[in-house]
């Protein structure tokens, strides 16, 4: 929650469940107890050591870029170009776009440094607004 | 009584392309009339049929119908693009399990103008934020977190493989030229959906699809059809000369999905499951990479390409780009690969596709395969992969009953 022009109270919604809001947003993973196997969703059963406990975990903000494309002919309602990529968190795996960045390959590559950022990606007919996360090129890297 | 080894009597895939006149049933039972005849065998022969159809509409069962019922056991297998694969295998299973001893797979599918295969689906959102489905999502992921179209997957898979082992060239037109090559095999093959030479600067100029996949760089949607008869050693041994002579040794058949690995949740794995079909297929074979004289491995992207000479270990751990860059996987290479086109110009009608690669090894041990034969090739490799996934290997020899 926030608060908008004359106090009026802008709420928002995380666009998944695993990103956290507030001061610091951060992703939140599923930690199996057993074998610290990260899941960004549920499971019943831990898919590399079947251990079925697990606890929240926060993810790390700043990461390295493991692989990447730069989408240019997506389903009908999905804007393009975009940089889709995996970054490397201290060893989680994340799915995220690459955002605040040219979409070509001068400006992303393989093994930059990048971090968490968080941006508007629609309001709905309440006025609430969805929140998304991206990885954005670490300045100066 | 179990059957110790395992035979291609009769296989052929139709033409693949545009078939507009003709429906998933015409194909399969194209395929099928063509591969009996191919082994001299009838329907009434058969023990077991498994048919692959991912996209439907049709079935096993409707394919009797229009070629022969006999009441014999159906299975009607699907497994993503390695679904073809999975109906050879399921009759080589019947087999050899003593079920029978002659068995048809059939793979179908139309899909010529099909477009993107995923994430076609693209769901409006919602007028007001209600979080659904396993990650609370309160609005649509495709392309807000991440892509699920096929040529971004692999897309990234390719990239990855360069990530990790320290690249340093120019990506795309090392994608570009390992495309080059299947369109340039496909000029020999009379049964590819596309049989045009390409110029590098042709491929890297098309339509970009996803970084660095151009459109000529994806699998060709198109329509088509693949059959193949299997039969016992023991079986085998008692039909004719020419049969025998015909008939191919499948020293191996393995399928396998993929186990846990660290980012296999984020970006599918389609190495770990590549590497273990291969390991067992070399096993179950008693060979080595260095025995084939082909492969046809599973190109549905160009990116996917060069993976897959290290998963196959075609190469050295990690030296897919220095196989490539040595030519050896071209057609007068050391170890020729999609010498068919590939899937890139070849074609790619999913469930076809891991019968129709099985039928171009055999097409070349068979010493039939006209102007673009393999001299003297006596043992190949057939490969695809299906993405969530599921490999399908199958290692076959021209050898004597």
């Amino acid at each position: 929650m926030g608060h908008g022009v004359n106090g009026v109270k802008v709420s928002q919604i995380p666009l998944v469940d695993y990103l956290e809001l507030g001061d610091a947003p951060h992703l939140v993973a599923q930690e199996c107890m057993s074998c610290a196997a990260r899941y960004f969703d549920r499971r019943n059963a831990c898919a590399g050591c079947f251990g079925t406990e697990f606890r929240s975990v926060s993810v790390g903000t700043e990461g390295t870029l493991r692989s990447f494309t730069i989408v240019a002919h997506a389903a009908p309602g999905v804007p393009t170009p975009f940089v889709a990529g995996v970054v490397d968190v201290d060893g989680t795996s994340v799915t995220s776009n690459i955002i605040n960045t040219p979409p070509d390959p001068e400006h992303v590559r393989l093994g930059m440094k990048v971090r968490l950022a968080t941006h508007v990606v629609g309001t709905d007919s309440e006025g609430t607004d969805a929140i998304g996360f991206g990885f954005e090129p670490v300045e100066g890297d | 009584m179990a059957a110790d080894d395992i035979w291609i009597l009769g296989i052929r895939m139709t033409k693949f392309g545009k078939h507009p006149d003709r429906d998933t049933i015409d194909l399969a039972a194209e395929a099928t009339m063509a591969a009996l005849a191919d082994g001299g065998v009838t329907m009434g022969d058969m023990g077991i049929l498994a048919f692959g159809n991912l996209r439907g509409p049709s079935t096993g069962q409707m394919l009797q119908k229009q070629v022969g019922q006999t009441g014999i056991p159906v299975f009607n297998v699907a497994n993503a693009c390695a679904t073809g694969a999975t109906a050879l295998r399921t009759a080589i299973m019947a087999i050899k399990a003593g079920e029978c001893d002659m068995g048809l797979a059939v793979g179908v599918e139309k899909l010529a103008g099909a477009g993107l295969l995923s994430g076609n689906a693209a769901t409006s959102d919602d007028n007001v934020y209600e979080p659904s489905g396993r990650q609370g999502a309160v609005a649509a992921l495709d392309g807000r977190i991440g892509t699920v179209t096929m040529p971004g997957v692999f897309a990234q898979v390719g990239m990855e493989y360069l990530y990790n082992h320290d690249y340093t060239g120019a990506e795309f037109e090392l994608f570009a030229r390992i495309s080059q090559k299947n369109h340039a095999h496909s000029t020999l093959n009379p049964l590819a959906a596309y049989t045009m030479e390409m110029s590098l600067e042709q491929i890297m100029g098309d339509v970009m699809i996803a970084y660095p996949n151009t459109r000529s760089m994806c699998s060709a949607n198109c329509d088509g059809a693949a059959a193949a008869v299997v039969v016992s050693g023991e079986k085998l041994r008692t039909l004719s000369a020419e049969q025998q002579a015909r008939a191919i040794k499948v020293r191996a058949s393995v399928l396998t999905s993929d186990p846990w690995q660290e980012a296999c949740q984020v970006l599918p794995d389609v190495n770990t499951l590549t590497r273990a079909a291969a390991k067992q297929a070399y096993e179950a074979a008693g060979i080595g990479p260095e025995d084939l004289d082909l492969v046809e491995l599973h190109d549905c992207f160009a990116t996917a390409e060069l993976v897959h000479y290290d998963n196959l270990g075609l190469c050295e751990p990690g030296g897919a780009v220095d196989l490539f860059e040595s030519g050896a996987t071209n057609r007068n290479g050391s170890m020729p690969v999609n010498v068919s086109g590939g899937l890139e110009s070849k074609g790619h009608p999913i469930a076809a596709t891991g019968i129709a690669n099985v039928w171009e090894v055999c097409h070349h041990l068979r010493g039939e395969a006209g102007g673009r034969q393999i001299e003297g090739a006596r043992m190949g490799l057939a490969h695809v992969i299906g993405l969530g996934s599921a490999c399908g290997v199958h290692i076959l020899e021209s050898a004597s009953v």
